[in-house]
């Protein structure tokens, strides 16, 4: 399992990796925490003449929570999502689907940033990022721009991210409500066979607002924005959960693959979205 | 042949200086180069925790990690945290508590559990199942390596007491 041979960049800030992008375009590659890129190095199925490792950049990695608007730099690994106190006060989804990535070594190494970057279907942050509306803040050789999370995804691995152009963090604000992110995988370490994120609102009895994305059910994650409006101005009662169900299962796309059959997986998808709406909704 | 590059590193507190190819695994490095042959390459594709060390505080797969990543780091290994004549404490428990049969997983899983009680001392059982989470044995069924790391976990923390 070596990979093929590579020139290893690693600047010491933002200048410095832009100007290896510019100057190798596609041969060039950034690498975070690595543990999606290295393995596929390793198999040969991606190709990375140049390695920029951005550990040494200074300013990527950190979180701040500012007047209910969190910021989360993209080398923020998941195990420091999930010892943040702050955070985990003002998101605490963000903690709850941490916990279900990976592994403890993985947490470790595995970063926000290469999280949402990668356009993986099978990472958990992108439906997340999608179900909290989040912004994604990226860097190229013309500056900042930014790029609305329900924008950015647009085919496995393809993203609205251009070449030249690196992730320098996240931004949300703070949910108010109930919240769950329930995840099915066949074991420790695998991607989800059906994960939903969820946030509800709630105005006495009822649901005044509702937000819900699925991950590795499509190509792409899946804001469900039909099934968050079924659950509007109801009691989330179970009618109500059903409808939210079925509009779901009209914007997921699944494949089957080793996690199982497209009924399989329709199947799952249905029962964890029940399950995160459940939880979502005692938590409000 | 791809380009060497000049590579420094502290592994169980002894200084390192070599060349290799930035590709160069840190487990190949680990085991290859330097003849530190406690961590396994179980799967070597970051699922099996086998080859589990130490890296700037964090545990680290390093069939996961190119050597040039690790350039500067500081790495522990099972053979900085005990001898064969002055056992870690968590090393005396597994062989107390039947923590392993084969043994192959068991340098991970010392050296994964070593880092999981500096950040929680005294952990309930699930939260050494969780800790552990990343480390597998096709042997014991986990029980064993629970109860081994619980022992060790009450054992240090009876001995910081004391030292108190």
């Amino acid at each position: 399992m070596i990979p093929a041979a590579f020139e290893y960049h690693r600047p010491k800030d933002m200048a410095g990796v832009l100007a290896v992008l510019v100057e190798h375009g596609d041969e060039a590659r950034v690498l975070a925490g690595g543990h999606s890129l290295i393995p596929m190095m390793k198999l040969r199925m991606a190709d990375v003449p140049h390695l920029i490792d951005l550990q040494d950049v200074d300013g990527l990695s950190g979180i701040t929570v500012d007047g209910g608007r969190v910021r989360i730099g993209a080398m923020t690994t998941q195990s420091d999502i999930i010892g943040h106190a702050a955070l985990a006060e003002a998101a605490p989804i963000m903690r709850e689907a941490s916990l279900q990535i990976a592994d403890p070594q993985v947490r470790y190494m595995g970063t926000v940033g290469g999280n949402v970057a990668n356009g993986d279907p099978g990472n958990d942050m992108p439906g997340l990022m999608q179900c909290l509306d989040a912004t994604f803040i990226l860097v190229g050789p013309d500056g900042e721009r930014e790029v609305q999370a329900r924008d950015f995804y647009e085919a496995a691995y393809m993203t609205d991210r251009e070449d030249d152009e690196v992730l320098l963090a996240v931004a949300f604000d703070a949910p108010s409500g109930g919240y769950a992110y329930e995840k099915q995988k066949r074991k420790i370490g695998d991607y989800a066979t059906a994960a939903a994120a969820v946030l509800l609102e709630k105005n006495g009895d009822t649901c005044s607002a509702a937000s819900i994305a699925m991950t590795n059910l499509s190509d792409t994650p899946v804001w469900s924005e039909a099934a968050g409006n079924a659950l509007v101005g109801t009691s989330v009662d179970a009618a109500a959960i059903d409808a939210a169900v079925a509009a779901m299962l009209g914007d997921i796309d699944p494949t089957q693959d080793n996690r199982g059959p497209i009924e399989f997986k329709r199947h799952a998808a249905a029962m964890i979205l029940r399950r995160a709406i459940a939880r979502a909704w005692d938590r409000a | 042949m791809a380009k060497k590059m000049h590579i420094q590193m502290t592994v169980n507190g002894e200084e390192q200086e070599f060349l290799a190819e930035p590709r160069e695994l840190l487990i190949h490095t680990l085991r290859e180069r330097l003849n530190i042959t406690g961590p396994h390459i179980g799967c070597e594709t970051s699922h099996c925790g086998a080859c589990t060390v130490t890296i700037n505080g964090k545990s680290v797969k390093s069939c996961t990690m190119f050597v040039a990543q690790a350039n500067g780091a500081d790495v522990t290994t099972i053979e900085g945290l005990g001898s064969p004549d002055s056992l870690h404490v968590l090393q005396e428990a597994f062989k107390e508590h039947h923590g392993l049969q084969c043994g192959f997983c068991t340098p991970g899983m010392i050296t994964r559990a070593s880092k999981l009680l500096e950040e929680i001392p005294n952990p309930t059982e699930e939260e050494v199942r969780f800790g552990m989470a990343g480390n597998i044995c096709r042997c014991t069924g986990y029980q064993n390596i629970v109860k081994s790391i619980l022992a060790a976990a009450a054992e240090m923390s009876a001995a910081k007491e004391a030292a108190e």
